[in-house]
């Protein structure tokens, strides 16, 4: 397990070291901030909904693009090799990069917790759906983070892991939102899929053991995808 | 100490490594030779557990490559082909990384890293970028990292390559120190290196082993013929290969071209068993010709190499 703890520190450290990582931060920043606000004072409504309902797209794109590097740049470098040879097991390196790439996520969130702060001044803000919101949030981070690290494990090429990523990730958001083109005996199972919805329900308060369940099988999805393109690797 | 036995890797259809058989004791220090993509490095990578062997098995201190890799990857350090290290770590991070992965902690952490530093000479690099070195100290920091947990057995690709002569001696002095209680596994195409590095020496050539030895006999087990040089003044270069054509056990005289002076060179060949050059001697002396070189070609590891390697 300190296995684990060694290759999670050495990650995150490599994200707040790269330029690369702060780019990531001000794009999410500037572009949740600019879309959210320029309609808030229009609607005159001191919630956070229209902050929630841009995220799982922002985040689509957002997070391969912090986990585009986990893998592919080991590959290109061919660190990988020093770090296989290392006594370490395929399950200590995916649950360490994983897991670095969720605080991560989670520490981009940080700066937008001046939002509710800041409503919070000018009117009367329920606190419930905001919580609700981070967790769902993070979740939803932690889900796209694991289909990250599989599309990063595919390939050695940066730009081809990202887009790999976020065409998985573009795909489960927008998924409830073409419902229309699916045939109606697999609705259901297409719309309980998308990703929308469950972050949606979270996002509100409602903690339903569905949507939990939900994300958390995203990341077993993802972390057994990459553990599979590893072996394929031998 | 590491039982190889009918190792086979293939890549698709090429087979990279086919049917390898090794048996290495502990303590020997192992030269693996071979001309490009002979399959060294697959070998090594499957010896570390970076490859699983398409067929084959690997048994290190009776532990077995499939089932125990944790427990054997403890025992090894390996230094891959180029030393690729993460580029934008600096040293002392990378170092302590490494120290903290083998479980090393508190004193004995420290303690290990400063030796390294100094074995390894990486005094005033510890703050710096692995990106921003030299090949050669990249190297360096390589070979710290192989040897941060004082493994049994060492494992090192190409641990020369980019280094100057200096250096190359340095390293090759440390793994000459390393390998009297461990066991040293390094791969080179660099023969000089082998032979002054290693007790032992294997050359494998597409994906085989075509000689396996220890260095001396290597060297000594030299071919069937062998040959003369002989450099001949105030001759005449068809009567000298007339008169030495003659001689018992010489199967061939070829005059070799004079570069612009009246010497005459000539290089004989003759089979192993016998040596013809007292009656090479007597047959110039009994002439007028004057003798300015008489050179026996010892037949070294390069050419042993050649023949064995040879396409076809």
């Amino acid at each position: 397990m300190h296995q684990v703890s060694h290759i999670m520190g050495k990650e995150l450290k490599d994200f707040f070291i790269s330029p690369i990582a702060y780019i990531v931060i001000a794009v999410f920043l500037l572009v949740t901030g600019w879309l959210f606000f320029s309609t808030f004072f229009v609607f005159n409504q001191a919630d956070m909904r229209n902050f929630f309902n841009l995220l799982p797209m922002t985040f689509a794109f957002v997070v391969p693009a912090i986990t585009m590097r986990l893998f592919a740049e080991e590959l290109n470098t061919g660190s990988y090799e020093t770090l296989l040879t290392l006594p370490v097991t395929f399950r200590d390196i995916i649950v360490g990069k994983f897991l670095a790439g969720v605080v991560f996520v989670a520490a981009i969130l940080v700066p937008t917790l001046a939002y509710p702060v800041f409503i919070a001044l000018m009117g009367e803000l329920d606190w419930g759906p905001v919580i609700g919101g981070y967790a769902g949030a993070v979740m939803m981070g932690a889900a796209f983070t694991a289909i990250g690290l599989f599309a990063s494990a595919l390939t050695r090429n940066q730009i081809i892991a990202f887009i790999t990523g976020a065409v998985i990730c573009f795909g489960l958001t927008t998924m409830d939102r073409m419902l229309f083109f699916f045939p109606s005996p697999v609705l259901n199972v297409v719309n309980y899929l998308g990703a929308s919805s469950h972050f949606q329900n979270v996002a509100k308060g409602i903690i339903d053991s569905r949507d939990i369940l939900y994300f958390l099988s995203l990341v077993f999805l993802g972390l057994y995808a990459a553990h599979l393109a590893m072996q394929e690797k031998k | 100490m590491i039982q190889v036995e009918g190792l086979t890797k293939y890549y698709d259809d090429l087979c990279a490594v086919d049917r390898i058989d090794l048996d290495i004791q502990k303590g020997e220090i192992i030269g693996l030779l071979g001309p490009n993509g002979a399959g060294k490095t697959t070998t090594l990578r499957m010896l570390t557990g970076y490859f699983q062997p398409t067929a084959g098995q690997v048994r290190i201190k009776d532990l077995d490559v499939r089932d125990d890799m944790v427990a054997i990857k403890q025992l090894i350090g390996y230094l891959p082909e180029s030393a690729p290290l993460y580029p934008g770590m600096l040293v002392y991070d990378y170092l302590d990384y490494v120290a903290n992965i083998r479980n090393l902690t508190g004193d004995a952490k420290t303690g290990r890293i400063e030796r390294l530093v100094t074995l390894c000479g990486l005094q005033g690099i510890m703050h710096k970028t692995i990106g921003e070195l030299s090949k050669g100290l990249k190297q360096r920091v390589g070979l710290a990292h192989a040897m941060m947990s004082d493994p049994e057995i060492l494992i090192l690709d190409e641990p020369t390559s980019g280094l100057d002569p200096n250096q190359i001696v340095e390293i090759r002095d440390i793994i000459r120190e390393i390998g009297r209680e461990k066991t040293v596994i390094l791969s080179t195409h660099i023969l000089s290196e082998a032979e002054a590095t290693c007790d032992r020496i294997v050359i494998i050539h597409k994906g085989r082993i075509v000689a396996d030895d220890r260095t001396e006999n290597l060297k000594h087990s030299g071919g069937q013929s062998q040959r003369i040089h002989l450099g001949l003044q105030n001759a005449d270069p068809e009567t000298a290969r007339a008169t030495l054509t003659g001689i018992d056990g010489i199967t061939a005289v070829d005059i070799r071209p004079a570069n612009g002076n009246a010497t005459v060179n000539l290089a004989l060949t003759f089979r192993g068993s016998q040596d013809p050059r007292p009656d090479v001697y007597a047959a110039v002396k009994a002439t007028d010709w004057i003798m300015v070189e008489f050179v026996q070609q010892t037949k070294n590891l390069e050419t042993i190499f050649r023949e064995l390697t040879k396409e076809n």
